[in-house]
Parts: C-alpha cells; structure tokens; sequence
C-alpha cells in the first residue's frame, strides 16, 4: 500500500497522543495527591509501552528436565517514582519533578497532534488534486 | 476519553486544597478563642486526605492495557476533618470574664506558625492543580482543531 494510504499515513502518531493522554491523567493523580499522606507516586515507562514490551516475564533457569519450571509474571506496567526527597509523612510526590513530567507529556502530545495535523492536510491535498 | 479525566482530578485536588484552606482560615480565626472548659475550647482542624479510587468499567482496550483505572487514583477524596489532640493552652488571667475559679483561661491548640506554613502549602497546590487543568485544556481544545 502506498504512504498515502489512511492508515499508513497517520503512523504511529494515533496512539502516541492516546498514550500521552493517559498518562497525562497519571501525572495529574500524582500532582493532586501531592498533600496526601502515604501516597507513592506513579509513573510508566513510555517507551516500553509503546513497543509493547509492557509485560516482562522471568524464567527460572533450568539445567535438568526434570527442574521445575518458575515464571514470573509482572502484568503491571505502572511503577513507582523513586523520590529526591522522601517526605516523612510517606508520600513520594516532588511537585517540580511531577509538574515538569506533565508540561513535557503535554508538549509531546501537541508535537504528535502538529504531525498527525500535517498528514490529514497532505491527504486533503491528494483528495483536492492540488 | 482520559483527557477529561484530568479535569476531574485535578477539580477534586482543587476541592481538597480549598477544604483546607478553609480549615486554617477557621483556625487561625479562632486562634483566641477562649474558654473556661476543656470541651467547650475549640481545637484546631485538619483535613484527612486519602486517595479517591473509583470502581470503573473498562470503556477501551488502551486503558485495560494500561491497567490505569484500577491501579492509578482518581484524585484525592477528603475522609474527613480531625482535631488536633495537642495540648490546650492555659494562660493564667484572673480577670478576664471567661476564667475558672483558679483563674485560668483555655486557649486553644492553635499553632499559628504552622498554620501559615498550611496556607502557603495549600494555596500553592491550588495553584498547580489550576496549572494541571489549563495544560489538559489546551491540549483539548488542540485536539478539536485536528484535520481543520
């Protein structure tokens, strides 16, 4: 199919700006409860998600047959901050660190949507023969 | 649409931060507030903050992939307001109209110092989750604008 196609076009851009939505709704959790005691702040691994590498899985080694076969599974891609300064009331959350996260997931989001823009004006061209 | 519920967090942060601020405000009006009796004196107030987690559905895949709704908090949920159990200030003053047959009068619990340093903190959290909430607006409003 040529680059011009729908689908093609688009790239990844779609479910890039999905992905920094939601983890704009993470980052805003993590700045909300910036007062609340005990709470540890959340985060994922933006890049790890998007190739879809989000579920690790660890294998025991094995050197007989007749070992036993552990695995590991960890279904959760979301993982905690590591805190500059841990609070004494438990709570994890550095506003800068959270505020600075949040302003450049936004301004990501916005250079996804500038691409995507660009490639619904390149297939509004092809439409018009322009 | 987990956009929009950026807009939620953050107005149940800022619900959180007026709640507080209206508690100092409450305190430190009535940091000379006395009384000739331990019950009657009033006690200074504090906001119980806890993490808001709702029950929800799983609308799209993304966010099941994500796991975001079962794992992540929807703001912050205010549990209630406590009152401090720190000591009452007794102040000997035998002729003020409120003091007991040993001539003390109650004060309350007040710590004024760390109520501004309450205000300061809740109004600037006020602040960011405002901040939060313009962010995810422009990002909104960009959105609308896609394909014009």
């Amino acid at each position: 199919m040529s680059a011009l196609g729908f689908k093609n076009s688009l790239g990844i851009h779609p479910q890039v700006m999905q992905l920094h939505a939601a983890r704009a709704e993470i980052l805003a959790n993590n700045l909300a409860n910036a007062d609340t005691p005990h709470f540890k702040a959340r985060d994922f691994d933006f890049q790890a998600v998007l190739e879809g590498e989000s579920k690790r899985s660890m294998e025991m080694n094995v050197t007989s047959e007749r070992h036993l076969r552990g695995s590991i599974q960890t279904d959760s891609e979301l993982m905690f901050r590591n805190p500059y300064q841990p609070a004494i009331d438990g709570n994890t959350v550095d506003s800068q660190v959270e505020q600075t996260l949040y302003t450049e997931n936004a301004l990501r989001y916005n250079a996804s949507f500038q691409f995507l823009n660009g490639s619904f004006k390149g297939l509004k061209g092809a439409i018009k023969g322009q | 649409m987990s956009l929009t519920n950026v807009f939620n967090i953050a107005g149940t942060g800022m619900t959180a931060q007026s709640v507080r601020l209206n508690t100092t405000a409450s305190n430190i009006a009535n940091a000379e507030t006395v009384s000739s009796s331990v019950e009657e004196t009033y006690k200074a107030r504090k906001p119980w903050f806890s993490v808001l987690q709702k029950q929800w559905k799983d609308v799209d895949g993304l966010n099941r992939k994500l796991d975001v709704r079962s794992q992540v908090g929807d703001g912050v949920e205010i549990k209630g307001i406590v009152e401090s159990d720190a000591p009452l200030k007794k102040r000997f003053e035998p002729n003020h109209p409120m003091a007991d047959e040993e001539g003390y009068v109650l004060y309350p619990n007040v710590n004024i110092v760390e109520e501004m340093t309450d205000m300061m903190s809740s109004s600037r959290s006020y602040q960011m989750n405002v901040e939060v909430m313009k962010t995810a607006k422009q990002m909104l409003q960009r959105t609308l604008t896609l394909g014009q």
